[in-house]
């Protein structure tokens, strides 16, 4: 992908839930252009939308009217298996709560998406190995989650964003489990990966996390509003 | 690649709630036990009959009074020495007739009782069935057309009345009258349940007279070969028809009865099969619902799968091989059971039983269906989850 293609593009995207036969809007005309190399924090109180707009990003969501773009493709025109695969290709997923999955080391975890990209298991294990020593894990490969602490955890679930050589690395409140000075630990990894040409677009509601992004969105009410 | 991994998985999960998994295989493996053991079961009485039957000998043509339909009620017989005669010119080989009639009676020697079949029969018996003597001689025709007073004694009566000693020449007492003992049968064991070994065979113009009738019960042929068979039985009957205008009489060959009993030993086997069948459904359903409960559980791996690129027939794959492999493990161990409880049975009680192929084949097919069948709405809804809610769950 080159510089000049935006990694993201949303143009007045709205995102309404049915619940009980109510209408709920969630989202209610948010544009924003993720560029190749931003370094994008949204903030905003709980039910301001940034959960929602993460999820569309991310294209683990479609949007209710609006036209958005990942990667240069259009997901409304895309079904559930197309989405699988674009988010196979471009997007890095970190969650607050790491998502490891249990009974399973730290290696096969972070090979889990080449799984689904259809890598042969040598070059899987390669490839993770190789992102688990670039996160300083090299020595807990056959470790599982049980047996690593709260940051070594997060750690292991960016190798695993990472695996994939996305474009996007979208992070849900990545510090938000873990005390400041192991969050400042990941702060540092993800800025350093953001460095090296990935967007990073982390959702959080602590304001010193977001003063350390390139630029602020706020939200509030489903808007953007600033 | 992805199979390799749905495989990986699928038994990761199967091992992880080890007990789970055994309780859920159990109503697979019972059900396919109770199939493969019940059709073992039929398929080996199914087989010990059609020998017995084959074992009476070869092309045999029996001629009984009233028709031999399932459900009728037997007739009385109306036949006697000379419509014997007429079925003799129609078969054209005194040889080849046997008749018989018979009563059960108690035969004494001194002391010694036995309760024994008395058979009144022609000499032409051992030509026509397959009988063995042990010792001494059969009926002669002069003992049958001078109704002399001489009996061979089946192997148990033998047994009964007289031990190890030699019961040639002895003198024995049957309903009340003497007969003399000219020979014993070899051992025949049962035979369509009837203890063959408990006959006495006797002239057949002396057991009418011990009876005090003309009658005879029914009698038999043997055909020279198998082709002429069908015309054969069609000659006998329209003579012995056109003697008697006003009674029914069917000729049967051993392919008929084979055919009678296999026919309700089929329906039999079948109805038993069926209620196993229902017992390895209801396997199915618990199958079912625990690969649902497993969805449930997973609903966030399910999710976090999906997020880094897993499509929604990769989960479905993932779900259905786990349910799957359940029911075909179960299978297999099922058909183990199966196979010891019919190898059981036929070793330590009188029911034989036989397992075939096909059966085994057949066990194993439908326990992997079961397991495609009822694990396709688990694994459905699994690859539909939407990975929103999915990661959302706790």
């Amino acid at each position: 992908m080159t510089s000049a293609e935006p990694a993201i593009v949303a143009v007045d995207v709205t995102r309404t839930y049915e619940l009980d036969g109510v209408s709920v809007a969630a989202l209610r005309g948010v544009s924003l252009t993720v560029s190749a190399d931003d370094y994008v924090a949204i903030v905003g109180t709980s039910g301001s939308g940034k959960s929602t707009l993460m999820h569309l990003l991310g294209a683990l969501d479609r949007p209710t009217s609006g036209t958005l773009r990942i990667g240069g493709r259009d997901v409304s025109s895309l079904g559930p298996a197309e989405m699988a695969h674009l988010r196979n290709q471009t997007i890095g997923f970190v969650f607050q709560s790491f998502h490891l999955l249990a009974r399973t080391t730290a290696r096969d975890n972070v090979a889990l998406p080449l799984v689904y990209r259809g890598v042969s298991g040598k070059e899987r294990r390669a490839k993770a190995t190789e992102m688990l020593q670039r996160v300083g894990l090299g020595h807990r490969l056959d470790h599982r989650p049980n047996q690593m602490s709260g940051g070594e955890q997060q750690r292991v679930a960016i190798a695993r964003a990472l695996v994939t050589d996305p474009s996007v690395l979208l992070a849900d409140e990545p510090t938000g489990n873990l005390d400041s000075a192991t969050g400042e630990q990941v702060l540092g990894l993800l800025e350093s990966l953001n460095g090296e040409g990935v967007a990073v677009v982390l959702v959080t509601h602590d304001r010193e996390v977001a003063a350390r992004a390139g630029r602020q969105i706020v939200m509030r009410d489903g808007l953007i509003v600033e | 690649m992805r199979i390799a991994e749905a495989w990986r998985v699928a038994v990761g999960a199967l091992r992880a709630n080890r007990l789970r998994s055994i309780l859920t295989m159990l109503g697979v493996i019972i059900g396919v036990g109770a199939v493969v053991a019940l059709v073992g079961i039929g398929t080996g009485t199914k087989q010990l009959i059609e020998q017995q039957v084959e074992g009476l000998g070869s092309n045999l043509l029996i001629v009984v009074p009233g028709r031999l339909d399932p459900g009728a009620a037997p007739s009385a017989s109306t036949l006697d020495m000379d419509d014997v005669d007429a079925v003799t010119r129609v078969v054209g080989d005194r040889s080849r007739v046997a008749v018989t009639i018979s009563s059960g009676e108690t035969v004494r020697a001194g002391s010694r009782e036995a309760y024994a079949s008395m058979q009144g029969v022609l000499e032409t018996t051992p030509d026509v069935f397959v009988r063995r003597l042990d010792r001494g001689a059969y009926l002669t025709r002069t003992d049958v057309t001078t109704g002399r007073r001489v009996a061979v004694l089946g192997a148990g009566v033998a047994q009964q009345l007289f031990g190890d000693r030699d019961p040639i020449g002895r003198q024995i007492t049957i309903g009340g009258v003497r007969f003399r003992v000219i020979g014993t049968f070899e051992k025949l064991g049962q035979s369509l349940g009837v203890d063959r070994d408990s006959e006495v065979h006797v002239p057949v113009t002396a057991a009418q007279r011990l009876l005090g009738t003309t009658r005879i019960d029914g009698l038999a042929i043997r055909a020279p070969d198998r082709d002429t068979i069908d015309t054969l039985g069609r000659n006998v009957v329209a003579t012995l028809v056109k003697r008697h205008p006003d009674t029914d009489f069917s000729a049967v060959t051993q392919e008929q009865i084979l055919g009678v009993l296999g026919d309700i030993l089929g329906v039999l086997t079948g109805v038993l099969a069926a209620i196993a069948g229902i017992s390895l459904l209801v396997g199915g359903v618990g199958v079912s619902n625990i690969m649902l409960v497993s969805v449930r559980e997973r609903t966030k791996e399910i999710g976090l799968r999906k997020a880094v690129g897993a499509r929604p027939r990769d989960i479905g794959v993932q779900f259905l091989l786990e349910a799957v492999l359940l029911t075909t493990i179960g299978g297999i161990l099922g058909m183990s059971l199966g196979i010891a409880a019919a190898l059981a049975v036929d070793r330590l009680s009188p029911v034989p039983a036989a397992i075939t192929w096909w059966s085994l084949a057949l066990a194993f097919g439908v326990s992997a269906a079961v397991g495609i069948v009822f694990g396709v709405i688990p694994a459905q809804r699994a690859g539909r989850l939407d990975p929103v809610v999915a990661l959302r769950t706790e």
